[in-house]
């Protein structure tokens, strides 16, 4: 197979788009796709510093990546879940990253600022990709405001966002279906706006991308994700792209033309604001903040060995 | 040829030559889920695999909840 720009030989194939592309310009392609994703949506301006959430995977190393190859201001927000190896992989590969680039990293240590994700899932019954979710939502939030960002930047790719799309399309998600936007703008002075540079890119597209600049992240998933549903939705949506390359894409863009603007219909109530930790809030306690005293509760009814 | 899997890290050794495509169908692998890796570089599905390369097929599916 023949690059699509310069004919020499390509390393990926892209079905959606019927193209092959070589190193260099496969490169230049992904990095303009970005940068036309960012300019189509309104995501940020060239003056506004950015706060990319990484967690060591290709998608959020390769987001970060093209920013700093565009030219953006950026800092990174790593938050240590405290999953075993995988989450001490992880660190060391972003920071490695941060490093080798001269950019900052914010750590947060979920240990120390509340409860990892496998106490989280253990003393709640939740699902850890659940406990975990909620706990990322906060912290994101906290720690952009924390810092002075107005904007946190996020690798979800493609295969992310028709996932969940399907998702929330099989069990009719309205709520949810009404925010599934790339750009999330804050509904609350604790909420900064929330950009997904790479939903147009597949996951195919951000891995290469990593392979192509070298960039070393984590190739081990983790360990919580066996089994997910999300993974099954990406199986069945990968399985439609076989036969009808596009599917994901059309998928995507068309629920974004068509179908999102009347989900999204006028705003109902604003959040309110959580009376233990000050964070946005649908009930008078927020969900982490009751995940945290039922976590408390829980402890203190353990034997100490096991808690 | 030999065939690392990651992130299983399993490996399989096939008797004979055959092209990217036939590689993945007989991992029953879908096209657009995996890298193929040889020598650092990405290969296609119309490449044909030679019987003493190294290969490597790296997954790229990753999610949770």
């Amino acid at each position: 197979m023949k690059c699509k720009r310069c004919r020499a030989r390509a390393e990926i194939q892209l079905r959606s788009h019927n193209a092959g592309f070589c190193r260099p310009c496969f490169v230049m392609y992904f990095q303009r796709q970005v940068e036309r994703t960012i300019h189509k949506h309104k995501m940020f301006t060239s003056d506004e510093p950015i706060l990319v959430a990484v967690s060591g995977g290709k998608d959020s190393l390769a987001l970060w990546d093209v920013l700093i190859a565009l030219g953006y201001q950026t800092e990174g927000l790593y938050l240590a879940l405290g999953i075993g190896e995988y989450s001490s992989d992880s660190q060391c590969k972003t920071e490695a990253f941060a490093d080798s680039h001269d950019i900052p990293l914010r750590i947060v240590q979920l240990a120390e600022e509340a409860v990892t994700v496998p106490i989280a899932a253990q003393f709640t019954n939740r699902v850890p990709c659940a406990a975990c979710g909620m706990m990322k939502r906060h912290f994101f939030d906290q720690a952009a405001i924390d810092a002075g960002f107005t904007v946190l930047a996020t690798g979800h790719n493609l295969d992310d966002e028709a996932a969940r799309l399907l998702g929330n399309v099989l069990h009719w998600q309205t709520e949810y279906l009404a925010r599934e936007k790339p750009v999330l703008e804050p509904s609350h002075p604790q909420f900064v706006r929330k950009v997904r540079p790479l939903y147009r890119l597949s996951e195919l597209e951000s891995a290469a991308y990593a392979f192509f600049r070298g960039i070393d992240y984590v190739i081990e998933e983790c360990p919580n994700s066996v089994g997910a549903t999300q993974l099954i939705y990406k199986e069945m949506l990968n399985r439609l792209e076989v036969n009808m390359p596009g599917t994901k894409l059309t998928f995507v863009q068309d629920f974004l033309r068509s179908a999102q603007p009347a989900f999204a219909g006028p705003d109902k109530s604003p959040p309110q604001t959580c009376s233990e930790c000050g964070m946005p809030s649908f009930a008078t306690v927020c969900s982490f903040c009751r995940l945290q005293q039922e976590v408390e509760r829980k402890r203190g009814r353990m034997p100490a060995s096991q808690s | 040829m030999r065939v690392t899997l990651l992130p299983q890290n399993r490996t399989i050794t096939f008797p004979k030559r055959m092209s990217v495509a036939s590689l993945l169908n007989k991992l029953d692998l879908l096209p657009g889920t995996v890298m193929v890796i040889r020598d650092a570089a990405l290969l296609t599905d119309d490449e044909v695999i030679q019987l003493d390369d190294e290969i490597e097929v790296r997954s790229v599916i990753s999610g949770g909840l």
